[in-house]
């Protein structure tokens, strides 16, 4: 497991406090994990993503990420409908762990609330958070 | 007693290293009202020679396919079982093991477990197999949550021509969720009637059973056409017999998107019915919503190829309340069982021996329809048939009881409509004397 | 080092089924052919299936080479917490094996199979003595399915009172099966927490218990191997609110002879025979899972049901309230036949020290070990003791390498990472049938490699060295499914 001083943590996007990132694009958001949860979470080996038009509120669950023995639930930092999907983490759900940020992208999001955006965390609050953990 | 090896001086070496008096200190702090207050009540402990004894009596009192001609089948088969599988199955580092959950020391019952999925879905002709469910019946439940699960819908179409105790198991699965369960007739044929469906839509499945329990072969390829009309509904086809497989086409070159039913022909003795073996396949793009534990190739860390258990996420012990099923403990030896009968027979061997308990059949029908009895299902079948029996055969039935003969199974508690109709089969068990009896019997 | 179990030896090499063999080949005696070839509709015909075609040569060698790979309980010992891998009794294979039980057809007319009925009409009485409930249904083909037998029974028991409930309490201890049964039922698990003792508290239970919680599944003893000491107040506090008490049974070995299930305030209890009453495992099953219940209950057993009227043994349909069927016939008979061999074997003193034992060997390993290693809850077990890779944990060394490191010293691991609420879990179960000088060899190669963690970590992390293969990789083989040739 890596140290806190080790992760890597982009001022780009914004965080929720269960690890997920948030990315603003043109009027929609990309959502992923961040370094710290792929690192805790260990190789992931299946991801099930939600299809798109689907829609949810902040905080429900939209799909979940496998390693060999556990799985965990996704959340959404926003709420909002389900405008692309990463079809790439079909043949090739390591680009979770590889490229958390860039390839390992999970799903678009048209956000719902655009004020929910606010209720997230910059790389400096979400830094105090894991220490904390 | 020799299941105890510890004596009276190791136990007081063992206590006193724990700090125990007695062993009763043992259990001191359990609350006084959640005791018992006497004894159990059970017979005293017998040798091992009186419990030979006892058992050889009570196993007289069984009159055992083996002794008697049983022209009986739905869904328990009389089949001959290779010295050699037996033997091989009494080796106890297969018996004796656990679920593979360390696979460096259990590379056997991964590899026989991998071997047998292979063999599965080449006789049923899917992608992809489990490791066993417990029998067919609940493999049948299993497959159409598994179609609920897949498609989101809540509405399943099960033909009444699938074998009533499946069918009866299939509703007490079914009865704390709500889903809704359509039932099909069946045709003066002998094969399930789909018309049924013509307006009904929004369906998860559709399962029937081939050769059914009237031993009539379905039209699997118009089954299928039909649910596939739909783009989400799957086709389920179950089965009996699986030995059926060595000769007729399989389910899945006619469009089957589950396959499942019981593998006890294969290698695994009667038994009053049960262990059996829960025979599970799919396609490939539903694998990720199968019940049941997978085996799956891998390498080891210097390379060497070898098995492990895979997609376990699916399963009860990782998804929990979330899991496709709750199967842990399955049916393992009986799918090991299977696959040493599978290897024994080989292709060859399975296609001759399917043929042979095609053939003898036919003769008994044959030789049936000419003693003047008739057949009211006038589809093909397998190693089972209907057969109409004249107004008073009860009392000749219980008659041919006495002569070690069961002729068939009446219909009459299953299907109401078919009374004075028994369900006959025979296998490869059976001679040609055998059968010319008991049509001399039942005719006179 | 002194000797240990584990050492190098000559195992084979053993291909896959379809890499061997020779079109043509058999390893099959074709009966004999007395009636003629039969005409049939080519189009019903398909191709033969694709498996090899083999001489029983290659098929007994086939398989004797695999055997050889394999660890059983009559390899070594076999501690795994929660499976109970007792010594399975050879004298019961025999029973199961006579002709006359293993030829039965379970459709035949009663009148010709009333030594197998009257066995199990026994086995049921039995059964429900020793657990000190009233009725026992044993057609469960395993202990999952006697669970969700449990749930369909306590399902229909608030239906047939006209009010049905919604949630079942499970505790955080709990087997994965307990909540994957509940929900098979529609019932949402609400987990309940254990407290600082490892057990659970009854104030916890009242707060969460309301009248739309059907009942409480609890195992007892617990996945800690602890006995859950508030059961008694739990049980009233669950019956007050009309809920049930379903308890999993899978630690029956623990309390045979010493608890009644039924005073303990039990309303639904299930047992896996292939764990207490010694019926082998057989690599993942068969099993069986029976399901007892209080008399009120009686009435929602699966059926058909043996009794014994008119001076015979008779399966029965005739009860109404039936949840119904689970198995095409009455369940996994021939393991049935095992567990009542081995009951007969050993009568009731013989079992009450067979758990009596299972709790003193358990007792031992857990007084011996907690020097070396972490014990979490260090109170009396019962049955089983659960540790945990604290201590190693500072070395870089995990349970996981704990336990391939215990294969080289011949030993099959203990259960790992279960129960969940404890981390870095080592389940250590014996069970009676264990003698002193195994348990011992046991705690030296666990000490051994606990000073092997300190001293050498890294050899633990290359761990197994002795076996055929070394630590597989899990995560291409789920990232990439390869599940049939």
């Amino acid at each position: 497991m890596k140290e806190i001083t080790q992760l890597n943590l982009p001022e780009d996007v914004l965080y929720a406090d269960d690890h997920e990132w948030v990315r603003k694009d043109d009027g929609t958001v990309k959502i992923g994990i961040s370094d710290y949860a792929q690192d805790q979470l260990g190789d992931i080996v299946y991801v099930e993503l939600p299809q798109v038009g689907d829609k949810f509120d902040q905080k429900e669950a939209f799909g979940s990420l496998e390693s060999v023995k556990a799985v965990s639930e996704l959340f959404m930092p926003v709420g909002g409908e389900v405008v692309a999907v990463n079809a790439g983490l079909e043949a090739a759900p390591e680009l979770v762990n590889t490229a958390p940020y860039t390839d390992g992208w999970m799903v678009e999001i048209k956000p719902k609330d655009p004020a929910e955006l606010e209720s997230l965390m910059s790389k400096d609050a979400y830094v105090e958070m894991l220490k904390g953990l | 007693m020799r299941y105890l090896p510890n004596t009276e001086q190791e136990i007081a070496a063992m206590l006193e290293v724990i700090g125990a008096s007695s062993q009763d200190d043992l259990f001191a702090t359990i609350p006084s009202e959640c005791r018992r207050k006497n004894p159990m009540k059970l017979p005293p402990a017998m040798t091992e020679w009186e419990l030979n004894q006892h058992m050889d009596k009570l196993a007289d009192q069984v009159s055992g396919t083996h002794h008697n001609n049983v022209f009986v089948g739905a869904g328990s088969y009389h089949h001959h079982v290779p010295a050699s599988v037996s033997y091989l199955l009494g080796r106890s580092e297969f018996s004796t093991a656990y679920t593979p959950y360390q696979p460096e020391i259990s590379q056997g019952t991964l590899q026989a477990i991998y071997e047998y999925q292979s063999l599965v879905t080449r006789l049923l002709g899917m992608d992809v197999a489990n490791a066993s469910m417990y029998d067919g019946a609940s493999g049948l439940a299993e497959a159409l949550l598994m179609a609920i699960r897949v498609s989101r819908r809540n509405k399943v179409a099960v033909s009444k021509a699938i074998h009533p105790n499946y069918r009866q198991v299939v509703n007490t699965y079914f009865k704390p969720t709500g889903y809704e369960i359509i039932e099909l007739p069946y045709r003066p044929d002998g094969r399930s009637d789909l018309a049924a469906l013509s307006d009904i839509t929004d369906l998860a499945a559709i399962a029937v059973q081939s050769p059914n329990f009237f031993g009539c072969i379905e039209d699997l390829e118009s089954v299928a056409l039909k649910a596939h009309e739909d783009s989400k509904t799957l086709m389920v086809a179950c089965f009996t017999e699986p030995l059926a497989y060595g000769l007729l086409k399989n389910p899945g070159s006619l469009g089957a998107d589950i396959a499942c039913g019981e593998g006890q022909s294969f290698g695994i003795p009667q038994s009053f019915g049960g262990p059996g073996l829960g025979m599970f396949a799919a396609k490939k793009a539903y694998v990720r919503s199968m019940p049941g534990r997978l085996v799956g190739r891998t390498v080891d860390r210097d390379g060497k190829g070898g098995f492990v258990l895979t997609l376990a996420t699916r399963e009860q012990h990782i998804r929990r309340d979330k899991a496709t099923s709750n199967i842990c403990s399955n049916q393992g030896l009986c799918a090991t069982a299977a696959a040493m009968y599978m290897a024994s027979l080989g292709g060859t061997g399975l296609r001759g021996l399917a043929t042979l308990n095609y053939d003898k059949s036919a003769y008994l029908k044959k030789r049936m329809i000419q003693a003047g009895l008739r057949l009211p299902f006038e589809a093909p079948t397998f190693n089972e048939f209907v057969v109409k029996l004249p107004a008073e055969f009860e009392q000749k039935y219980q008659q041919l009881l006495k002569k070690k003969i069961v002729a068939g199974l009446p219909l009459a508690p299953y299907y109401p409509e078919l009374a004075g109709c028994h369900l006959f089969c025979v296998t490869e068990t059976f001679s040609k004397q055998d059968m010319d009896t008991l049509v001399e019997e039942v005719a006179a | 080092m002194k000797e240990t179990a584990g050492t190098k030896g000559l195992i084979f090499n053993e291909p896959l089924l379809w890499e061997k063999g020779v079109r043509g080949r058999t390893g099959f005696s074709m009966p004999r052919r007395d009636i003629e070839e039969a005409p049939m509709d080519e189009k019903l015909k398909g191709g033969a299936p694709d498996f090899p075609d083999l001489s029983e040569v290659d098929v007994v060698r086939h398989y004797t080479r695999l055997s050889q790979w394999n660890f059983g309980v009559d390899s070594g010992m076999y501690p795994l917490g929660s499976c109970t891998m007792k010594y399975n009794p050879k004298t019961n294979e025999r029973q199961a094996a006579l002709p006359g039980f293993a030829a039965a057809h379970p459709l035949v007319p009663a009148q010709l199979s009333q030594g197998i009925l009257q066995l199990l009409y026994n086995l049921q009485h039995y059964l429900a003595e020793i657990t000190g409930l009233d009725a026992v249904s044993l057609q469960p083909a395993a202990g999952a399915h006697g669970e969700l037998a449990g749930m369909l029974i306590c399902h229909a028991y608030h239906v047939h009172k006209g009010k049905p409930r919604s949630k079942i309490l499970i505790p955080d201890t709990a087997h994965g099966t307990n909540p994957a049964s509940a929900s098979l039922c529609g019932f949402k698990s609400i987990p309940v927490k254990s407290n600082a003792q490892g057990i659970l508290s009854a104030d916890v239970i009242g707060e969460l218990m309301d009248e739309d919680t059907a009942g409480i599944m609890v195992t007892n003893p617990n996945t800690l191997g602890l006995f859950e000491d508030n059961i008694k107040r739990v049980a009233e506090i669950v019956h007050a609110k009309g809920g049930l008490i379903y308890c999993d049974g899978a630690n029956m070995n623990a309390v045979m002879g010493i608890i009644d299930m039924k005073a303990v305030g039990v309303d639904i209890l299930h047992l896996n025979l292939h764990k207490t009453f010694s019926t082998p495992h057989g690599g993942g099953g068969p099993g069986s899972g029976p399901v007892c219940v209080t008399k009120e209950l009686e009435k929602f057993l699966p059926v058909p049901r043996v009794v014994f009227e008119q001076e015979q043994y008779l399966l029965s349909n005739d009860f109404p309230d039936t949840i119904g069927k689970l198995h095409a016939f009455y369940g996994n008979v021939g393991v049935q036949i095992k567990a009542y061999s081995y009951i007969l074997s050993m009568g009731a003193e013989g079992l009450k020290q067979a758990s009596q034992m299972a709790v003193l060997n358990a007792n031992y390993i857990k007084t011996r070990l907690k020097e070396s290693y972490h014990l979490p809850y260090d109170r009396p077990c019962m049955h089983e003791c659960v540790f945990t890779d604290q201590k190693q944990s500072v070395y870089k060394v995990s349970t996981l390498d704990i336990a391939k490191r215990l294969m080289d010293y011949g030993f099959h691991p203990p259960t790992i990472y279960f129960p969940l609420v404890v981390s870095g879990a080592i389940m250590i179960e014996p069970t009676e049938t264990e003698p002193k000088e195994n348990l011992d060899a046991f705690i030296d190669a666990m000490q051994a490699i606990a000073v092997e963690a300190e001293k050498d970590p890294d050899l633990l992390h290359r761990a197994p060295l002795l076996p055929k293969l070394n630590r597989l990789d899990e995560t291409s083989a789920a990232r990439n499914p390869c599940l049939c040739d």
